[in-house]
């Protein structure tokens, strides 16, 4: 090996302290980079791969029903290359050994091998033809009990009940994402899709020679808004509820929202976490420089050429990159599978490829490189380049002045070595500033690890403690008179009962629309509240629709406009309603209406589709019983259900993200606050060494170091907690999707947490800092040369 | 040749015209008190440092007038270094130092000869903390002649030295001249050891004030102070 090599290997050996902290934060940074990308990348490929392999429709529409006959005119629309009608219906469901009511839909096989959404079957097989009491079922419901096939289930379909043998388990990427309707999350354990022969779901559900479900693709040129229009207009007599393209299907647009989040992920935090690394190997470079000015002196008198120099401290620097590229790469596999894990458990895709594709490898290398030399690259040139003689010389007398601080300030007091401290800081002002915002930096990463915590905290009081305060919530097959809610008051256990109505519709604004619920609600709600943003219930106005803000802003619309309501329940009115306020919600987008407004705009009497019930918790497991039995209920829900699944899978997923960010942060704090000590030592120990030679004790030279790196970090802190706050700001807005909306929330023992964390971190650098100078070499410094 | 130095406010006179000549195989002592410009001299005369008038020649070179690039290879082929303070890379051993040097040099002697040559064959595989001063300073001088430099230059070599380990780093220069045949340049403001060389040249306040010529050169090993 050559000398200059065995020199580079000896010099990081020596500085291995820091060397591993640089590589741990640069590899954190990359290592988010490669978890996020990569799973992005495979979710994607998956996504496509999926959509061709098992033909997922790009154009759909729901109608009330249709005959057959009308699926040719369905074919003739200009653009449409295939057409399936199908059959579904809703239904609710009883499993045998699992107390709660199962609520669900049931989707019909075609009679010949199907054009669309074709199905993986993972286990057992699909209804043999003919059979008309066998179903296949959804992964995430068989999944969640784990059932095996051979099963039996029972299904009230059209109100009369049905005894079904499960023969299979399947997926397929339409039910990617299973949301029941009116449910803001997943809930795997109550709510399935069970998949039947269409003769007998058609049988089951009144629908014989008929369909209430149409598909198709389309050719490559075609619009999907003029195929919607036009599927739109041929429907309309038939109870059409409205085409819509991939973008507005529920798990389609669910996994898009999810696709936002994690471009975000794999574009800010690495590039918070590179930004950083690169200033540490600024730092430390920078200092190794300054001390082997004397050796690159000597190298060049002999002949070492400025190129070949620059090289070699370019190299130091890229073993560390190289360290911290693997480690990241490493990392961000494995994290990327325990992701991709985390998503599979939400989505239910048919497979996942998970892969680190080489194009992410090969970026993750090159913002190694880009971290690593745009810290340094400069620094090592110039230096390099000084001419020997000059280099040679000792460094002159950096030049110090009395500081601002004790000109001004109670400084003229300071004992000496206080003076020196303040001095010293402002001597180097950039420095100084630097190594302030390095410790910010980190303080503030740590605060948004802690933010993900206390927003879904905040989310799940502002939604399931403050707006939605049920035991129990019931869906009701269609509307039905406001008499039916004193049968539920009637139940035992049963409190006080609410009344709500909800209606789909397509809601436009000028060229923009959105498919929502109108959810019609009480006026003066106990159970189901809206609530301004100090959480403090709001009054609905007597007329016109209020809108989530997050829709409004979708939408283009503001309070006082007037927006296009489209019904989506058969009638298919389009009405013209102002908007008259807005609401700020973190779960879901939804316009609210008053219910007796709402009635009037149905032109309907007192009617309801659901119903919110207080009950007394004992009863609450007995209620469901009671409640399932009753024919006209299409499903149940209980806020516990909701906030347990709202853990189990959503907040699971953002509980994870927090975790990681905290565990790489506090490397970052670590990584920064020991390399600030580190070079703050090495850069001074000549000049403490030689006042503890004129009499200083330990003591009062470790107080001359430690005490500038306490003013440092105490300066730091606070800056830091404001940056955080900022940050997770930044990362709220960023992280606004049609699931969710986060909230800026910071908890003081966030705060508390990050500023404590530095404080430790910057007591253990102190530690091992504190050791060395008990060990200063004392005679060595009046020999060598300054 | 003249060297000013600009330093802002003022200007430093450091070589304000000297003439002179070396020749190959000579040793030369350049004796004068401190701020007299040898130093400036012996880093111009080993291009690291740039004359502001007049011209240097080394064979048909002209140094003042070359190019970074120039330099460099006319310090890497031609010139041996020795430093008043050692300047060894501490992360290297003996060897690695002497090492570093001829694996960039045209036609080096082994690093392992260069060593034994001022008496450190024992000593190779030492790092610098645990070499002595005076072991130190031959590692510098086997560093500067491993490459069978054509210009060796010494400055201040004995300077960190007691006198008796002094002598012994003078007797390995004295030696490598002689065997060699080096043109030797040595800086020292130690009258004592002006009697090593075949010519004195001192120096004043950037000029040549005297050039004595020794008849016979003695044998560091008889020079005591």
């Amino acid at each position: 090996m050559r000398a200059l090599d065995i020199k580079l290997f000896r010099d990081l050996w020596r500085m291995r302290g820091q060397v591993i902290a640089i590589a741990l934060v640069l590899a954190a940074g990359i290592a988010t980079y490669v978890m996020a990308a990569s799973t992005l990348d495979s979710l994607q490929r998956t996504q496509t791969m999926l959509y061709a392999e098992y033909r997922f429709p790009e154009l759909f529409s729901g109608l009330k029903r249709a005959p057959a006959s009308v699926l040719a005119r369905v074919a003739a629309i200009p653009g449409v290359v295939e057409v399936e009608s199908r059959v579904i219906a809703q239904a609710s469901m009883y499993l045998d050994g699992f107390d709660q009511p199962v609520s669900g839909q049931i989707v019909s096989l075609p009679k010949l091998a199907s054009q669309f959404n074709q199905l993986r079957v993972r286990a057992g097989r699909l209804p043999e033809a003919g059979r008309d009491n066998e179903a296949a079922v959804s992964d995430g419901f068989a999944g969640a009990h784990k059932l095996q096939p051979g099963f039996a289930m029972e299904a009230t379909i059209n109100g009369r009940k049905r005894k079904l043998t499960v023969t299979g388990i399947v997926s397929t990427p339409e039910f990617i994402y299973q949301l029941a309707p009116g449910s803001i999350v997943p809930d795997f354990k109550s709510y399935c899709v069970l998949w039947m022969n269409r003769d007998a779901l058609e049988g089951a559900y009144n629908m014989t020679g008929a369909f209430n479900e149409v598909v198709a693709s389309l050719d490559r040129d075609a619009r999907v808004e003029d195929a919607v229009q036009q599927l739109d207009a041929i429907l309309k007599p038939y109870g059409g509820l409205g085409a819509y393209g991939r973008k507005d299907q529920v798990s389609h647009r669910y996994l898009s929202e999810e696709f936002k989040q994690l471009t975000m992920m794999s574009t800010m935090f690495p590039a918070i976490f590179l930004s950083v690394a690169a200033f540490l190997l600024n730092v430390v470079i920078g200092r190794l420089l300054a001390t082997q000015r004397g050796q690159i002196a000597i190298l060049k008198a002999f002949g070492y050429t400025t190129a070949s120099l620059a090289i070699h401290f370019v190299k130091l620097t890229m073993v560390i990159v190289v360290i911290g590229v693997a480690l990241g790469i490493a990392g961000g596999r494995w994290l990327g599978g325990g992701l991709s894990a985390l998503y599979m458990d939400v989505y239910k895709f048919p497979y996942l490829h998970y892969e680190v594709r080489a194009e992410i490898v090969l970026a993750s290398i090159a913002f190694g490189v880009i971290a690593g030399t745009s810290g340094t690259l400069f620094a090592v040139f110039r230096a390099a380049a000084e001419s020997p003689a000059v280099a040679m010389q000792p460094a002159p007398p950096a030049s110090y002045r009395v500081s601002l601080f004790e000109r001004f300030g109670p400084g003229r007091w300071l004992s000496q070595p206080t003076r020196m401290i303040f001095r010293n800081i402002e001597r180097r002002p950039v420095k100084s500033l630097l190594s302030i915002a390095g410790v910010a930096m980190s303080t503030s990463i740590l605060i948004l690890g802690g933010f993900w915590g206390d927003a879904v905290d905040y989310m799940v009081f502002a939604q399931l403690r403050r707006a939605q305060i049920e035991d129990i919530s019931v869906t009701f097959f269609g509307p039905v008179s406001r008499r039916a809610l004193y049968s539920l008051t009637s139940l035992p256990g049963v409190s006080y009962a609410e009344p709500v109505r909800s209606v789909p519709a397509r809601l436009r604004y000028e060229h923009r629309t959105y498919r929502a619920a109108i959810q019609g609600i009480e006026s003066s709600g106990v159970l189901r509240r809206l609530l301004d943003t100090n959480l403090d219930p709001v009054e609905l106005p007597a007329e016109g629709i209020v809108l989530t803000d997050h829709l409004a802003t979708m939408l283009g619309v503001r309070s006082g406009d007037v927006m296009t309501v489209e019904l989506l329940d058969g009638s298919r009115e389009i009405r013209e309603i102002p908007v008259t306020g807005l609401v700020s919600e973190f779960i879901g987008v939804t316009a609210y209406m008053r219910r007796d407004s709402l009635n009037r705009f149905l032109r309907e009497g007192d009617s309801a589709t659901g119903a919110y019930l207080a009950a007394d918790p004992a009863s609450v497991d007995h209620l469901y019983t009671l409640l399932k039995k009753i024919p006209a209920v299409a499903g149940t829900g209980t806020r516990a259900r909701t906030l347990a699944s709202f853990y189990e899978t959503l907040a699971a997923q953002m509980l994870t993200f927090a975790f990681f960010n905290t565990l790489l942060a506090s490397t970052i704090a670590i990584g920064v606050v020991y390399n600030t000590v580190r070079v703050a030592l090495s850069e001074r120990s000549r000049e403490l060494a030689s006042l503890r030679v004129l009499g200083y004790t330990r003591g009062e030279v470790t107080y001359i170091l430690l005490g500038e790196l306490a003013v440092l970090i105490f300066a730091a802190i606070p800056i830091g907690l404001v940056f955080g706050r900022a940050l997770a700001g930044i990362m709220a807005s960023t992280a606004q999707t049609e699931l969710f909306r986060v909230p800026i929330i910071v908890e003081p023992s966030t705060y508390a947490f990050a500023a404590l964390a530095i404080v430790v971190a910057t007591l253990l650098s102190a530690l091992s800092v504190g050791r060395k100078i008990h060990h200063l070499d004392l005679v060595e410094v009046l020999k060598a040369r300054e | 040749m003249t060297k000013v130095y600009d330093m802002g406010e003022v200007s430093v006179h450091a070589l304000r015209g000297v003439d002179l000549e070396l020749f190959g195989g000579e040793m030369m002592v350049l004796l004068g008190p401190s701020g007299s410009g040898k130093s400036t001299l012996l880093n111009i005369l080993g291009g690291l440092d740039r004359a502001s008038g007049g011209t240097v020649l080394y064979r048909d070179l002209d140094i003042t007038a070359a190019g970074d690039k120039e330099l460099t290879q006319y310090r890497r082929s031609h010139v041996g270094f020795v430093f008043q303070f050692y300047n060894l890379i501490p992360s290297l051993t003996a060897l690695e130092n002497v090492a570093a040097v001829t694996e960039i040099a045209d036609k080096p002697m082994r690093p392992e000869e260069a060593l034994e040559l001022v008496g450190l064959g024992d000593r190779m595989h030492h790092f610098p903390s645990q070499l002595s001063g005076g072991q130190q300073q031959r590692v510098t001088i086997a560093r500067a002649i491993a490459k069978k430099p054509s210009v060796l230059l010494c400055d201040e070599p004995t300077g960190a030295l007691d006198s008796e380990t002094g002598i012994v780093v003078l007797e390995a220069i004295d030696r490598v001249n002689r065997e060699l045949g080096a043109a030797t340049a040595v800086i020292t403001h130690n009258a004592d050891i002006a009697g090593m060389a075949d010519r004195v040249v001192h120096m004043s306040n950037g000029h040549v004030s005297a050039v004595d010529i020794n008849k016979t050169r003695r044998n560091p090993r008889d020079l005591h102070w």
